[in-house]
């Protein structure tokens, strides 16, 4: 990254380490060493904490270092060891190499599973169960003289031809593999993407832009009906920051690079952009831009419309950026939001300019118990009208409540377990909370430390007049842990006939609480009437507030033991709820996007003109459907 | 999915009819005392949030539904805000229930007494009990019944009470209110009360919908109202009134209760207490102010035999599967659900559709009395035996034959109908031939009168039944061939002038003429081919007895269509619309043009005019002659024509239709 900027770069990079190790100083807190831990120490680190800049997270195998059939690295995941104990392995993660008591007993009494009932997955890749890769000739002669990078090797394809859906992991761990990409290139910066899309339109070649690789709106399946030659254009080699403009806070930035290569690099001169995806890990720059991604400290920083200046993308018919980088115009529509959502069906984004800040001095977690769902909706609405919210807040329903106690990790003192049960004590016996009714909202507060301190006291007065109690910060921190951890916890349940996933919507506010209950119950009998055995694990959180209303999260999940086929089930349910969630004046996505998930319904979202509206740009950026994911629409 | 959940009981491999259970029996053999005193602790819906009844006024007054309202009425009429609020909490006072256990004690213990010496017995099925109970935990209920009688809500609530299920609030006319102290027993007892008409009046409907949407909402309890809107006189299902169905729908539209369970409740009595009392006001005696001190004097009802009755729950239908497919609610995301909204067309055909089919599961979870079936083929004998020449009255084995014969074609076409088989002499009704000197021609046509539409309102009873083959059978009486397509543009063309008379479902004239098509073919009455409709040799009986069964109303209609083209004046208005036609029907009979007594019923000149009013034949003036009947006299006179049979059906109406 620095390399580009200019020669003050070791000076500033003095300062920020001078910085970072004030702020660390804040964050050690002698007593209760368990709970000082930043979100920041859950998400994994690169291959070396604080290794040179030149080192990348996202190499162009991505075999070396993640799973083909499962989320995130190879290194780490969970499993139940001989003494039935869930632990979590590798190094990466704050988790790794903890044991995790309470899981084993959750996940049986949840879900009706046992640990005598195993699905384990294929082991190895077979590649000669991959389609041969169909290679339009001329294109790929050209392409050589070009120098860029490219690969048609089964297991680059295979690893290109999905995203983190359900049914996708599944066919993945039965080791089917449906169409899959016929070729990989890696362009290394934005004139290679030119060259590419050229050679693509000129060839007629299907590009299908991949980033991180994390989507969940099967955006990333190859249509099984294109006849063409498929190529992956891989963006993950795209990933420096060009340069950082101090003065209008500014970083420009190749828009392949991934979340935490994006913030580490930036902090490391002072400065952060606060946009964090739970994808974070893994997600791209570009992918963010693409599906108009949502960040968990959106309050403070703002979604990904907010956050970005400038986009320059690369079509079949050329190049589309705006002149200049004023911070607001009125030129008309916006052409950036042709570009935000266009879900890949129109072009590359290839460079982004992004608003930075100053990195926080100083974070801090927090939770507050309410007695039930309902007075927490209350108070996280009060909150959104006040205007107050925390970097982040959301409320957690009672089942993820119990979710997320289930991830504690062994506790190492007498002492600290002792509170604990103190703590249990004085909310459901003193206070009369119901233990089965009773939720909690996670909290993050970040800012310079008088700041904070005031805005927490603000907020816990304000949760105080619905009935809400202070609960510390580590009920906090474990909040935010789960969403880290979800994805490899479900590939833990697919280890033992548990399938899930999660899917999310925004609704107005005086919607909120019916649209959980009805959802929540939906599920419960969709699954019913389905013939699934046991009761899914139907929960969900209030997940962003807005001055207008509320992302809500669902997490879904069931024991699929004695069904012919699950993911069928799976999908159904899945479908119904979507309906579910319309019908319920919910949107049909807030930061998922649509993909070909849940294209069906599009028309009804946008309108038939709407719709036109959308079509007619895809007509003129790319007649012959160069990019031809059909995404959307 | 939907229709299958209202009518799984006509497929006979799903369902064999439940059993009853009397249960006056107990009662006659232990403490009514200490049943009244009884621990009652019934199961309650799982979601409910329990407040009194006062803190559901509060929750009411605070709604933002209410507020709305306010501010806009108040903004209309330039009234203070405060003055309106003030209203809305009177409105809400004269309104709201204050449902109190002790009351439905009270009632539990003096209910007991009476109805053990009106009833043999009050037969319940259980089962529908213990599924009404299952129901009531899972969503919100709305409890259905059928209304024929004052009786009718007093008994649901003693039913519930002796089930140990949760008692109902109970939509109730504010005529009750009149009665000083009774109406505070029934208010006590879980009855709220709403005016019989408040058109535009903006801040009652508010006050009215939120209260009920309020108690739905949260299980306060399940709601039971009448879908018929108010007693039938006659016996037969009114047509279904939408208001109180569309409120009570629209929590679920709105996404603010996940599912509810809509209970249709089928109440047959062998005998309605009000019998007499409806024929007399059919006929223009005006019915007596609903009083305290009137029924105290009722209570020479005490001395009579009043048989059996028989209370059926039906299978609760859910909203949710009923709308499936049929109802896109996210047509409400785009205005705060708070503002009240018309419903769109697609909501008010479904509602309309739904009310339709829930009083259709009414009407055939009706139990038959034997002496429905009697009272029809006693009527049709009375008719024909007006005729000269004919001798009055009919042997006793002729009769029983007739009956038996009767039983079994019913039997074939509701599935299992429930009809008794003991058959008991009644020796206080009946068409008695009494005579006596001193009595005006007129006094006796309305003394006979009196006693024929009693003994049609047992008919009635049945006609649910014999509907849609009778229809079928007049259609083939009409047309003009055996062709199927004419049989059909027949059927068509009664069916839709019926539909104000009949629980006829709308838009359903196709499924409505395949039934009666399999229901005849399967008795053997009909043969049907790709392209004629032919009535077999031994299906005359039956095709006779069919058109029998529905001539009075085919006449009364007639009847109806010449008084408009014959004696409508000008200023003619809906108010003298029934005094007039009354004395053109009365000097008609007398002169022996007409041959049923029975087209004196008021009923059936309300909804002849309904009818062709809906069909545009009249028209109800609007502005200075408020209420004044344009009649077209074109078209009621063909009309008529086609009725009686002299026009061909397609060519005159159908187009129009």
């Amino acid at each position: 990254m620095a390399s580009n900027s200019s020669g003050g770069s070791s000076d500033r990079q003095r300062i920020a380490q001078q910085r970072l190790r004030v702020i660390a100083g804040h964050l050690q807190r002698p007593v209760d060493g368990d709970s000082a831990v930043l979100a920041a120490e859950y998400k994994a680190q690169g291959e070396q904490p604080g290794s040179s800049r030149e080192e990348k997270t996202v190499p162009r195998r991505r075999q070396e270092i993640m799973k083909w059939n499962g989320w995130g690295y190879s290194d780490s995941r969970f499993f139940f060891n001989k003494k039935g104990q869930a632990e979590f392995t590798g190094k990466r993660y704050k988790l790794s190499g903890l044991i995790i008591p309470a899981l084993k007993d959750w996940f049986e009494s949840t879900f009706g599973a046992s640990l005598q009932h195993k699905t384990p997955a294929t082991p190895i890749l077979n590649s000669s169960a991959v389609h041969p890769p169909t290679l339009n000739e001329t294109f790929v002669e050209e392409l050589k003289s070009t120098g860029i990078p490219f690969s048609h090797d089964a297991e680059d394809r295979v690893f290109r031809a999905h995203g983190h859906c359900l049914h996708e992991i599944f066919a993945l761990r039965e080791g089917k593999f449906g169409r899959v990409p016929d070729m990989v290139i890696w362009p290394n910066c934005h004139n290679d993407v030119v060259k590419v899309v050229e050679l693509a339109s000129k060839h007629n070649v299907c590009l299908i832009p991949y980033g991180g690789g994390t989507s969940v709106s099967s955006a990333l399946e190859c249509p099984p009906e294109e006849t063409r030659s498929i190529v992956s254009l891989d963006t993950s080699q795209m990933n420096h920051i060009l340069w950082i403009d101090e003065k209008n806070l500014t970083a420009h930035v190749e828009a392949g690079i991934v979340g935490q290569d994006l913030e580490r690099l930036l902090n490391e001169s002072g400065y952060c952009t606060g946009h964090e995806p739970d994808s974070m890990e893994f997600s791209s720059l570009g992918g963010w831009v693409a599906t108009r991604a949502s960040g968990m400290k959106k309050n403070i920083y703002g979604n990904i419309e907010d956050l970005v200046v400038h986009i320059k993308m690369v079509t079949p018919r050329g190049v589309i950026e705006k002149s200049c980088q004023g911070p607001r115009m009125s030129t008309g529509p916006d052409i950036h939001h042709f570009i935000m959502g266009s879900e890949g069906t129109l072009g590359v984004v290839t460079e982004v300019t992004m608003k930075i800040r100053p990195m926080p001095e100083y974070q801090k977690y927090g939770s507050v118990v309410f007695p039930n769902f309902e007075q927490g909706v209350a108070c996280l609405r009060e909150v959104a009208r006040q205007r107050c919210a925390p970097a982040s807040i959301r409320l957690m329903d009672n089942e993820q409540f119990k979710f997320g106690h289930a991830l504690k990790p062994q506790v190492s003192s007498i002492f600290t377990s002792f509170l604990d049960g103190l703590k249990k004590f004085y909310i459901t016996k003193f206070k009369g909370f119901d233990p089965n009714r009773l939720c909690v909202a996670t909290l993050l507060f970040e800012g310079d430390r008088e700041r904070v301190l005031q805005h927490e006291k603000q907020v816990y007065d304000i949760a105080a007049k619905f009935g809400g109690l202070a609960a510390g910060e580590d009920n906090g921190q474990r909040g935010y842990m789960l969403t880290f951890v979800i994805a490899y916890l479900r590939d833990l349940g697919m280890d033992y006939y548990v399938i899930g996933e999660s899917f999310e919507t925004s609704v107005p506010w005086d919607r909120v609480l019916d649209i959980c209950q009805n959802v929540k119950e939906r599920i419960v009998r969709e699954c019913k009437d389905k013939g699934v055995q046991f009761p899914p694990l139907s929960t969900c959180r209030v997940t962003q507030t807005y001055d207008a209303g509320a992302c809500v999260y669902f997490y879904f999940a069931f024991n699929y033991r004695g069904l012919s086929d699950p993911v069928h089930v799976y999908e159904q349910v899945e479908h119904a709820a979507r309906e579910e969630i319309l019908a319920n004046g919910g949107s049909l996505s807030h930061h998922h996007g649509v993909g070909k998930l849940r294209k069906e319904w599009m028309r009804e979202t946008v309108s038939s003109v709407g719709l036109g509206m959308l079509k007619s740009v895809k007509d003129f950026v790319d007649p012959n459907n160069i990019f031809g994911n059909r995404n959307l629409l | 999915m939907a229709s299958k959940a209202v009518y799984s009981h006509r497929d006979p491999m799903l369902k064999k009819r439940d059993d009853f259970e009397d249960i006056l029996e107990e009662r006659r053999n232990s403490s009514d005392l200490r049943y009244a005193l009884k621990c009652y602790t019934p199961v309650v819906y799982k979601g409910i949030s329990p407040c009194k009844a006062d803190a559901l006024t509060n929750m009411v007054l605070q709604s933002s539904h209410l507020h709305y309202v306010i501010s806009q009425v108040s903004k209309e009429t330039g009234r203070a805000v405060d003055d309106v609020q003030d209203e809305a909490s009177a409105i809400l006072e004269e309104m709201a229930q204050r449902l109190q256990l002790s009351t439905i004690r009270f009632f539990a213990f003096t209910l007991s007494k009476v109805f053990k010496t009106l009833f043999r017995s009050i037969c319940v099925n259980e089962e529908g009990i213990q599924r009404l109970q299952q129901a009531i935990q899972e969503h919100p209920v709305v409890l259905l019944p059928s209304h024929r009688s004052y009786m009718d809500f007093l008994l649901m609530s003693y039913l519930l009470y002796t089930y140990d299920l949760a008692l109902p609030v109970i939509a109730a006319g504010m005529d009750f209110m009149g009665m000083k102290f009774v109406g505070e027993m029934l208010r006590m007892s879980g009855a709220f009360f709403i005016r019989r008409s408040f058109g535009g009046d903006k801040l009652y409907w508010a006050v009215f919908s939120e209260y009920v949407k309020t108690m739905l909402k949260n299980g306060y309890a399940p709601v039971e109202f009448f879908l018929e809107g108010t007693r039938s006189r006659t016996s037969k299902s009114l047509t279904p009134k939408l208001g109180l169905l569309n409120i009570v729908m629209d929590p679920f539209f709105k996404g603010e209760v996940f599912d509810m369970s809509l209970v249709p409740v089928s109440i047959s009595y062998e005998r309605i207490l009000e019998e007499s009392l409806y024929a007399r006001e059919m006929l223009g005696v005006p019915k007596p102010k609903e009083s305290t001190s009137g029924l105290f004097k009722a209570r020479k009802v005490l001395s009579q035999n009043y048989g059996s009755i028989h209370v059926y729950f039906g299978q609760p239908v859910s909203l949710r599967s009923l709308a499936e497919g049929r109802v896109n609610r996210s047509q409400f995301s785009l205005v705060p659900r708070h503002i009240p909204k018309r419903p769109s067309e697609e909501i008010q055909n479904f509602v309309n559709d739904s009310a339709y089919m829930l009083v259709r599961a009414q009407e055939e979870n009706m139990v038959l009395k034997p002496w429905v079936l009697l009272a029809s083929l006693l009527l049709q004998n009375h008719h024909q035996s007006q005729a000269p020449g004919q001798k009055p009255g009919m042997a006793l084995d002729e009769l029983t034959e007739r009956v038996v014969w009767l039983r079994d074609l019913s039997r074939q076409f509701t599935v299992v109908p429930e009809i008794q088989e003991t058959l008991y002499l009644r020796g206080d009704v009946g068409p008695k031939e009494s005579r006596s000197a001193d009595t005006t021609p007129e006094e006796e046509l309305l003394s006979r009168a009196v006693i024929v539409l009693s003994c049609a309102s047992y008919r009635n009873q049945a006609l649910h039944v014999f509907l849609r083959p009778a229809l079928l059978a007049l259609a083939i009486h009409a047309a003009a061939s055996t062709k199927k397509r004419e049989v059909f543009y027949s059927f068509s063309f009664l069916r839709n002038m019926f539909s104000n008379e009949f629980i006829l479902v709308p838009g359903a004239t196709v499924q409505d003429f395949e039934e009666a098509c399999y229901l005849l073919v399967k008795t053997g009455a009909l043969q049907i081919t790709q392209q004629e409709v032919l009535v077999t040799e031994r299906g005359h009986r039956t095709i006779v007895f069919l058109t029998s069964m529905l001539d009075p109303f085919l006449q009364g209609y007639q009847v109806v269509c010449r008084f408009l083209c014959e004696e409508a004046t000008e200023e003619l208005t809906e108010k003298q619309f029934i005094p007039s036609i009354r004395r053109f029907i009365i000097k008609h009979l007398l002169a022996g043009r007409l041959r049923y007594t029975e087209v004196l019923s008021s009923d059936l000149q309300k909804n002849a005019l309904a009818a062709l009013l809906r069909l545009g034949a009249v028209q109800k003036l609007k502005g200075v002659d408020q209420g004044t009947l344009k009649v077209n006299t074109v078209m009621v006179n063909s009309l008529e024509d086609t009725l009686g049979g002299k026009l061909p059906t397609q060519k005159v109406v159908v187009a129009r239709l």
